[in-house]
């Protein structure tokens, strides 16, 4: 995968030929301004269901095995 | 009667339920059938729902069937997103878009195939199965919402929903010689849309005429509090109605135009035969320049890939998906997906993360994110001289299966007269305009940012036109 991972980088370094500066990046195409809703408290999830999706679910939550060795 | 029924465009089928000429239960009975018999050898359909919908003759979409992509989340209903990590699962919720095509009367067909993760331009990427273009079964239908555009091209749905982040609509429905439409951003929402890259991803229908297309985004579109980056669109989407194209500015960019690096010669021909075609309308045709677009699959492989590992990092194994390993959590972490992800995925997730990476952030993620303002100014500019910028959907017809699995950035280049548009955030539709090699060639549209209903209103005028009959390839 190296090889192909390579091939790509290189095409994409095309880029460094642009000349850019003073160009603001576009993170997000559309002009918004971020509004926070009010903080409420609302119902989430029923616990029994999305852990029903679990791969393994013990005592209320998700079991994984130990961090450490 | 069967040939009758399939036959008729999905808004037709609309009329006639509303009438009472016809019912639900026996057109899905048709598609259901037909998927039954030919879609083994196809291989659009990763679901298919088992019973017909009850009668609903007097919603706005009385009951028509609707296939699925299998990368919207549908609540009990196994959605995978063409992973293997995602094998079996089943959402606690359905998508907004899908809820609101349910809700308008639309009953759900099927789910269809795809790339993983919609990362891909053939389908062969889905960790399931390719599927095989209706045209020439030895050939891709393009992607990665392959298995939608193959499944409206067969005859095996009436129309189709699928998303397009780089090409993902607009490519496979150009392969496949039906219509496809990436709406603006934002103009529908994302909620319950498996993420791939956030700030491009964005749902639209694939049919088999413009006019379905309209009666699709009509549902679609809509501001939606599950997701803070959605907006609906400033007016509501008429059904196009337009038969000349007086007054109409059309402009072709040389850097994505039949003269550009790469695009078939059979491809050109079809273009510029439509270039034709609008004059004999009474469009304008004027060339114009995009001088960053040729940079746009650059752009596009830093930010969709960063984007992508950002998102994906949240199939670990934990909550839900598959899980491998039985060491420690960090054993687990990797061999979930290790075992969980393909080849292409991986590969983007390290695109992604090497282009993110401390050191290499601004040379790559940095410099992407400014070469795409500039491709966004290219298009602001260009508008000011045309309506509407058109190109060839794709530089290629449809190739073999296999023929660009081993090279990536061939894959990738598939995508180059599609990918600067959603870098853009603007809307663009491909219409069957002709063949090449007996295989279908795609018209490209591009307009401003919600200018929809025009556009629609014009791919209309110019598909009554061209006459492009896409029931042809049905599977009989």
């Amino acid at each position: 995968m190296s090889r192909e991972l390579s091939t790509v980088l290189d095409h994409i370094e095309k880029i460094s030929e642009l000349d850019l500066d003073g160009v603001a990046p576009t993170s997000h195409v559309v002009e918004l301004e971020n509004v926070l809703r009010p903080d409420e408290p609302r119902p989430s999830w029923p616990r029994d269901r999305v852990l029903a999706e679990a791969p393994d679910a013990a005592g209320g939550g998700f079991r994984v095995p130990t961090p450490g060795r | 009667m069967t040939d009758a029924l399939l036959s008729l465009s999905a808004s037709e089928a609309v009329e006639q339920l509303r009438a009472g000429d016809i019912s639900a239960a026996e057109l899905f009975e048709l598609y259901a059938g037909r998927i039954e018999k030919f879609d083994g050898e196809l291989g659009s359909f990763l679901w298919k729902a088992g019973d017909p919908p009850e009668a609903r003759r007097d919603t706005p979409l009385a009951g028509v069937p609707l296939a699925v992509k299998d990368l919207f989340c549908t609540e009990g209903v196994p959605t995978t997103a063409g992973s293997r990590i995602l094998e079996g699962h089943r959402p606690l919720y359905t998508a907004t878009a899908v809820r609101r095509l349910l809700a308008a009367g639309a009953s759900m067909l099927g789910k269809t195939n795809m790339d993983e993760f919609a990362m891909g331009s053939s389908n062969e990427n889905s960790g399931y199965r390719p599927v095989h273009n209706p045209w020439d079964s030895e050939r891709v239908p393009g992607g990665s919402s392959g298995g939608s555009a193959a499944a409206v091209a067969a005859g095996l749905a009436p129309w189709a929903i699928g998303t397009d982040t780089g090409g993902s609509i607009r490519q496979p429905a150009a392969l496949c010689g039906i219509v496809g439409l990436k709406p603006t951003y934002g103009a529908v929402s994302r909620y319950g849309m498996v993420a791939f890259a956030s700030s491009l991803d964005q749902c639209g229908p694939l049919t088999r005429n413009v006019t379905d297309a309209a009666l699709l985004l009509r549902h679609l579109v809509g501001r939606d509090p599950c997701d803070s980056t959605s907006l609906g669109l400033p007016e509501d989407v008429t059904l196009p109605s337009r038969t000349d194209l007086k007054g109409i500015r059309f402009g072709v960019p040389r850097e994505l135009g039949p003269e550009a690096e790469g695009i078939e010669s059979g491809v050109a021909d079809v273009f510029n035969g439509t270039l034709d075609l609008i004059a004999e309308l009474g469009g304008e045709v004027d060339e114009v320049t995009l001088p960053h677009a040729p940079h746009g699959i650059s752009a596009y492989y830093v930010i969709a890939p960063a984007e992508a590992s950002s998102n994906l990092a949240r199939y670990d194994g934990v909550r839900y998906g598959h899980r491998a390993g039985n060491g420690t959590l960090l054993d687990l972490y990797e061999r979930t997906r290790a075992e969980g992800f393909g080849t292409e995925v991986k590969r983007r997730i390290m695109l992604g993360t090497f282009a993110l990476s401390a050191g290499y952030y601004e040379a790559y993620y940095g410099r992407a994110q400014r070469v795409r303002t500039k491709i966004a100014d290219d298009f602001r500019e260009a508008f000011g001289r045309c309506d509407f910028i058109v190109t060839p959907t794709s530089p290629t017809v449809a190739f073999k299966l296999g023929e660009r699995t081993g090279d990536p950035l061939a894959m990738y280049m598939s995508d180059y007269c599609t990918v600067p548009m959603p870098l853009a955030g603007i809307p663009a539709i491909s219409i069957p305009a002709g063949l090449s090699e007996g295989l279908p060639v795609g018209f490209q549209i591009a307009g401003p940012a919600f200018s929809e209903n025009r556009m629609l209103d014009t791919a209309y005028a110019l598909e009554q036109r061209i006459g492009f009959d896409t029931t042809r390839a049905f599977v009989q």
